[in-house]
């Protein structure tokens, strides 16, 4: 060991250590795994089971070095990922050390004598670490000369995961993922020796072990995606992606999620112009390095065969295709005389960019002379835009709740929020806070999700449309909770909240009591970044009111305007009531689904009615049976533009296939505009963004006392099951019928088992067990479904809000909190 | 210092095992037993600590770490519930001394435990017992129901205000279990597979409490301690590994069985009281404690079987489990058999391990059967390499002992099975 002289160190900074990684001082943070360390000073140690997110496991034995401790080297060599740096430690890697390069070697050695080296095949070859680090660390030949233990080949851990467990190393860090990430149990190592293997309880069934695990129980996860991509080997493939192309013909685009409001970082990777498969990307402000399935699975809707890829309008009653200048014409005249008449109603969907959000917005206010504009394609109210109005609009990552903001709360309150379903990404933040920061999650709901279990929470359980007396009765009936609000604590709110009269005024009258944070997780990827556009009937983009005289003019002068439109517009229920009403004589919609807005049977009143309905769309849908000028438009991946998180946070993404042809939104409506004699200045999405910055935004407007409806108590919870009455609980699961979904049979096998769920008191009430079917009706429909006995609330029952037959409000005309009838099923 | 002891023969543990009805809390009362613990509870835990520490006891278990020292890893307060777990799960090839120590005395062991608990402020003991051994699991049973109704267990013991409860527990069949970490997780109900350390045992053990693993042997010599103290203990055997040791001689000996004798005792005594070798066969080899130790020669009897000994003569004291195999027995054959143990027990988490004993037991049943190569001799004596210091735990390290010792004294066995082969191939070669 080499003595420096004390007067020459350069000073440790506080909490660091100095130690020397072959020949060369280093200093870094206390705490930090050698392996950590010597990576930043870019020496690269071989390795199998280390992951950065994931707890040491020294169990693959690849990345040892040799260490010397207070002057004295260890005996053996050591994990250099599961060992912390100390003040004065000396590592030699397998670059100072011929005793580690020949462990190494050694280990590399081992791994391969029993794994079968079909390379050539393998969906994993050219990107694979095995393989990499074998060629790196590794002897030429290998000097195995007998049989290598063999198992059939692939098993189906899920019907998406596979598992060829001659290929896998044992590094155990699926299980570990799936452990300590997801919080998924039944994937885990079975069996000893050089038979142990990954499986779950039906493999170890298919196996003939049944005797010795328990049985049946599948691996589900939400996250099984994130152990394939984690797989250092080829063991793990997925259904969707097997055999599919070889890494290297993949180009690969750094792409943004577009299923949900979490915005996470992806990787899309394609060839030839076809998406071949979607892999986590890095943020660790946002999502870390994991994505649920459904943004890594579903992107086959994209290439759907019922694809729209020409404009199409409407002649004796059935769409035909038609040239772009003679649909542009049709719309434009056509609106300009339904404008004129009576006036258009705009729902661009939630789903939307930034980009195409202010788009609508602006055509609406310039081409249409109407504030009659709503994203929010799902049950809304008022007190919801009054809401997102005072608490939510214009807060960013600097101000507001931050994914990395949850792992700091001491208290997490999730109201009328299914992370898991809602917001996969949100889940993993609070299931990480709860397990590492010992953050406290408590869920406002109805029944103990995976999702309470899983953040180690409480469950608030209430009366499904009582959420807002279970807030009120917070101070006295959850004084911890209360209190813990005060100190550091978060409140999250879910879209289904504006379903429950006064429960967002209640929720932030608390958070202004308690000074708890607050924050909003819509479900849908366009909702955060609609609102700031203004695409709503009461808000122009930048955050100002419609009502704002000076604000208005603002806007007007920056578009070249005399004037906007001064009333206040209608929302998404009243355009659709006025439309049916033949008070409103045309309708543009984006990628609007009439079965999730509040009332499908207006919405499909409403289309019918409209003198004239133009739909910009990906696909064939219930909308464009009844528009007569559909405009197609691009998919997420075939443009660029900007989704704003939950957070506020902006999240920017490129092209990734290029050359389809395909306008997104803005470029339409821009165009559309033009047939129109206005002009939007969105002819492309960077053009839409500079515009929409050149406007810039207000200040949001501050909440005050007295502003927001104050909702008052209606006292105790009605009771509940009374001739055959429930009330109903609801919401949308993360794998259900959703369209963005289609196409991906793999994907959708792993959805959660669409059942009714009730308590026992509630199935015995009408006489049924657990999987008896149960029937749930309205006076509109029914839907029978097997019954799941859950710790609900006497007189609820829950239904998945559009899994499989379970189309709540397509079947049933109802929604979240309303009244339902409940009898034992399989009569007629 | 007093004279050290250098009969022999020390009936201290097994002192009891020959008397009718040995096991029963009658006979142990009778012949002295449930005296040391009123004594040690009348002192301080720390007092308790200090004593096993003086007496120099060393972990009966195989690696002969200070028992005393052990003990007082574990935290002075009481915020958090302390464990004492005792690790009874004898699957050591050879080793047979636990099982019969709990069979003919278990008393022994539940007045040590009581003493050991509280000396580390435990309120909780758990005896984790092979699964094989179900005899043995019942006779702890009962003598935990005995101590139970003689107030020596429970509430309030000896009316001193100690409460202590004792369970019992059944392993499942797994070697790896024996590793202390790998039994606590098997205890808590996981799968049996070492854990990383930091954090050890008196840290975060069981239940993620502060634990305490010891051997039945190590935690029985505590009442013995306790009434004699420790310069009697130290009187027996070597300075710095004193005291009695059951030594369990399998083999071809005349009469195999248990011997106690103190540290330090060779071979050729211990092959003495032993009848010496069955029908005079000749020594060949033997395992000084189970096969996980490196084998002796019949140069290494007088080697003294202590813990500096064994090394000293290039091998380690483990279990004082000694295997002992005459002329007739084929070395490389033996090495096979013990390879395929450690293959079919290896616990599957680590690479070295895992892989390493599956290659060698492969090269070695290859071998054996008559399709060795030189090459393979040198193979595997690198792949012996590549597992020891390299695995996870102490098993891989065990695995390779009989295969380098092996080939360390009898290399020529190995190659004449390989000459075999060679001639034989080349035999074939000419007559094609």
């Amino acid at each position: 060991m080499t003595t420096v002289e004390e007067t020459t160190q350069t000073p440790v900074p506080e909490g660091h250590v100095r130690l020397t990684i072959d020949g060369r001082e280093v200093i870094a943070p206390k705490g930090e795994l050698i392996i950590r360390t010597a990576e930043r000073e870019g020496i690269e140690i071989p390795r199998f089971c280390d992951h950065p997110l994931l707890d040491p496991a020294a169990a693959c034995r690849q990345c040892l070095v040799e260490v010397e401790m207070n002057g004295r080297a260890m005996p053996k060599p050591q994990p250099a990922c599961a060992i912390t740096i100390s003040d004065g430690m000396v590592v030699h890697t397998q670059h100072g050390s011929e005793v580690a390069r020949k462990a190494q070697e050694g280990v590399m050695e081992l791994l391969l004598i029993n794994h079968p080296l079909d390379c050539p095949i393998c969906d994993k070859g050219g990107e694979c670490p095995l393989q990499n680090q074998a060629l790196r660390h590794g002897r030429a030949e290998s000097r195995f000369r007998d049989q290598k233990r063999t198992f059939t080949k692939p098993i189906e851990v899920s019907k998406q995961v596979l598992l060829d467990r001659e290929r896998c190393v044992l590094c155990q860090r699926c299980t570990r993922f799936s452990a300590e990430i997801a919080g998924d149990p039944f994937i885990e190592l079975l069996e000893r020796g050089a038979h142990q293997q990954i499986g779950t309880a039906k493999t170890a069934d298919a196996e003939g072990w049944g005797a010795v695990t328990p049985q049946g129980q599948p691996y589900q996860s939400y996250f099984s995606g994130n152990a394939i991509q984690i797989c250092p080997v080829g063991a793990l493939t997925s259904a969707a992606y097997r055999f599919r192309s070889r890494p290297f013909d993949l180009v690969s685009a750094p792409s943004v999620c577009e299923h949900c409001s979490s915005g996470c970082a992806e990787r899309t990777d394609f060839r030839r112009g076809k998406v071949m498969r979607k892999l986590a990307g890095e943020d660790p402000e946002v999502n870390e390095e994991w994505i649920c399935d459904k943004g890594r699975f579903a992107f086959r809707y994209v290439t759907a065969d019922d694809r729209i890829t020409r404009p199409l309008v409407r002649e004796n009653g059935k769409l035909r295709e038609a040239s772009w200048t003679e649909a542009l014409r049709i719309a434009a005249d056509r609106l300009a005389e339904a404008r004129d008449n009576g006036g258009v109603g705009v729902l661009p969907g939630g789903r939307l960019t930034v980009e195409d959000a202010y788009a609508y917005a602006k055509f609406a206010r310039i081409s249409l002379h109407t504030n009659d504009i709503d994203f929010r394609a799902r049950p809304h109210s008022a007190e919801e835009l009054d809401f997102l109005t005072t608490n939510v609009l214009g807060t960013t990552p600097e101000d507001g709740v931050t994914f990395t903001g949850l792992e700091r709360a001491n208290t997490v309150l999730c109201v009328a929020l299914e992370p898991e379903e809602e917001a996969p990404a949100v889940f993993l933040r609070l299931r990480k806070a709860a397990r590492k920061a010992g953050t406290k999650v408590v869920h406002i709901g109805q029944f103990s999700t995976p999702a309470v279990d899983k953040t180690f929470g409480t469950l608030l359980a209430c009366i499904p449309g009582e959420e807002t007396n279970a807030v009120l009765g917070l101070r006295e009936h959850a004084a911890d909770v209360y209190a813990q609000l005060g100190e550091g604590g978060v409140i999250l709110l879910g879209e289904r909240a504006a379903e429950v009269p006064g429960l967002l005024s209640t929720v932030a009258g608390l958070a202004r009591e308690t000074g708890a944070q607050l924050a909003w997780i819509p479900r849908r990827a366009g909702e955060r970044g609609a609102l700031e556009a203004g695409a709503l009937p009461t808000l122009l983009p930048g955050g100002r009111r419609v009502d704002d005289t000076e604000a208005r003019a603002e806007v007007a002068a920056a578009w070249g305007l005399e004037a906007l439109p001064e009333l206040a517009g209608k929302d998404a229920s009243a355009i659709l009531t006025a439309a049916a009403n033949g008070k409103l004589h045309g309708l543009v919609l984006g990628g609007v689904d009439p079965d999730d807005l509040p009332n499908p049977e207006l919405a499909r009143e409403a289309l019918a009615r409209a003198e004239f309905v133009v739909s910009l769309e990906l696909r064939r849908t219930a909308v464009t049976e009844y528009a007569d000028v559909v405009l197609p438009v691009a998919a997420a991946v075939e443009k660029s533009g900007t989704y704003l998180n939950w957070e506020g946070r902006p999240r920017p993404f490129d092209i990734a296939i290029e050359n389809t042809g395909i306008l997104s939104d803005c470029r339409v409506l821009d165009t559309l505009a033009v047939e129109m004699d206005t002009d939007l200045f969105t002819q492309t999405p960077q053009a839409a963004l500079a515009d929409l910055d050149r406007l810039g935004t207000v200040e949001p407007p501050v909440a005050q006392p007295g502003w927001t409806i104050e909702f008052e108590g209606e006292g105790p919870p009605k009771s509940p099951l009374r001739h055959g009455k429930a009330r109903l609980a609801t919401w949308h699961r993360l794998l259900d019928n959703g369209s963005l979904q289609d196409n991906e049979p793999h994907l959708a096998q792993t959805a959660r088992e669409t059942v009714v769920k009730l308590s026992t008191a509630t199935a015995q009430g009408i006489g049924v067990g657990a999987g008896d079917p149960v029937v749930v009706s309205t006076h509109q429909g029914r839907i029978e479904l097997p019954a799941e006995i859950a710790d609900l609330p006497d007189g609820v029952v829950w239904l998945p809000a559009n899994s499989g037959p379970s189309t709540v409000r397509a079947s049933l005309g109802v929604g979240h909190g309303d009244l339902v009838d409940v009898r034992a099923g399989g009569g007629e | 210092m007093t004279e050290p002891v250098t009969d022999p023969l020390t009936p201290v543990l097994t002192k009891r095992w020959t008397e009718p009805d040995a096991w029963s809390i009658e006979t142990y009362r009778r012949l002295g037993g449930y005296t040391a613990l009123p004594k040690a509870l009348r002192a301080s835990p720390e007092q308790l600590v200090a004593l096993v520490k003086d007496s120099g006891l060393r972990g009966r278990g195989g690696a002969g770490f200070p028992a005393g020292v052990k003990w007082s890893f574990m935290p002075k307060d009481e915020d958090k519930p302390h464990y004492l777990v005792v690790n009874a799960d004898e699957g050591e090839p050879g080793t047979c001394k636990d099982i019969p120590l709990m069979m003919a005395d278990p008393h022994s062991l539940i007045e040590g435990c009581v003493i050991a608990a509280y000396a580390m402020r435990s309120h909780r003991c758990f005896i984790y017992v092979r699964g094989e051994a179900l005899h043995c699991y019942r006779r702890l049973h009962n003598a935990v129901r005995e101590a139970h109704a003689a107030g020596f267990l429970g509430e309030n013991v000896l009316g001193t205000g100690f409460d202590i409860e004792i369970t019992v527990h059944a392993g499942a069949g797994a070697y790896i279990c024996g590793e202390e970490t790998a039994l606590l997780d098997s205890l808590e109900g996981r799968r049996g597979q070492p854990r990383l350390k930091p954090p050890f045992p008196a840290a975060a053990g069981l239940y993620a409490q502060p634990t305490t693993v010891n051997n039945v042997e190590t935690i029985a010599s505590v009442p013995f301690i306790v009434n004699a103290g420790s310069a009697w203990f130290k009187r027996m055997g070597r300075e710095k590994s004193p005291g009695p040791k059951i030594f369990s001689l399998s083999g071809h000996v005349e009469k195999p069985g248990q011997y106690e004798a103190p540290m330090g005792t060779t071979l050729r005594q211990l092959l003495d009281l032993a009848g010496g070798m069955k029908d005079g066969i000749p020594l060949k080899f033997w395992t000084p404690g189970g096969s996980s130790t490196p084998m002796f020669t019949a140069e290494h009897l007088d080697v003294p079987l202590d813990f500096e000994g064994a090394v000293e003569a290039g091998s380690i004291l483990g279990t004082t489990a000694l295997q002992i195999f005459n002329e007739t027995v084929s070395v490389p054959w033996a090495v096979m058999k013990w390879t395929q143990f450690y293959e079919h027990e290896s616990c599957g988490k680590c690479t070295p391990c895992r892989e390493g004993t599956f290659w060698l037991a492969k090269v070695l049943e290859r071998m054996v059967d008559g399709h060795g190569t030189e090459e393979d001799i040198d193979t595997m004596l690198d792949v012996c390499d590549n597992i020891f210091g390299r695995s996870f735990c102490a098993l891989g390290d065990g695995a390779v002992s009989p295969i380098q010792s092996g080939i360390k004294y009898f290399r020529d066995e190995f190659l004449a099975l390989c000459e075999q082969n060679k001639a034989e191939r080349e035999l074939a070669g000419a007559r094609a």
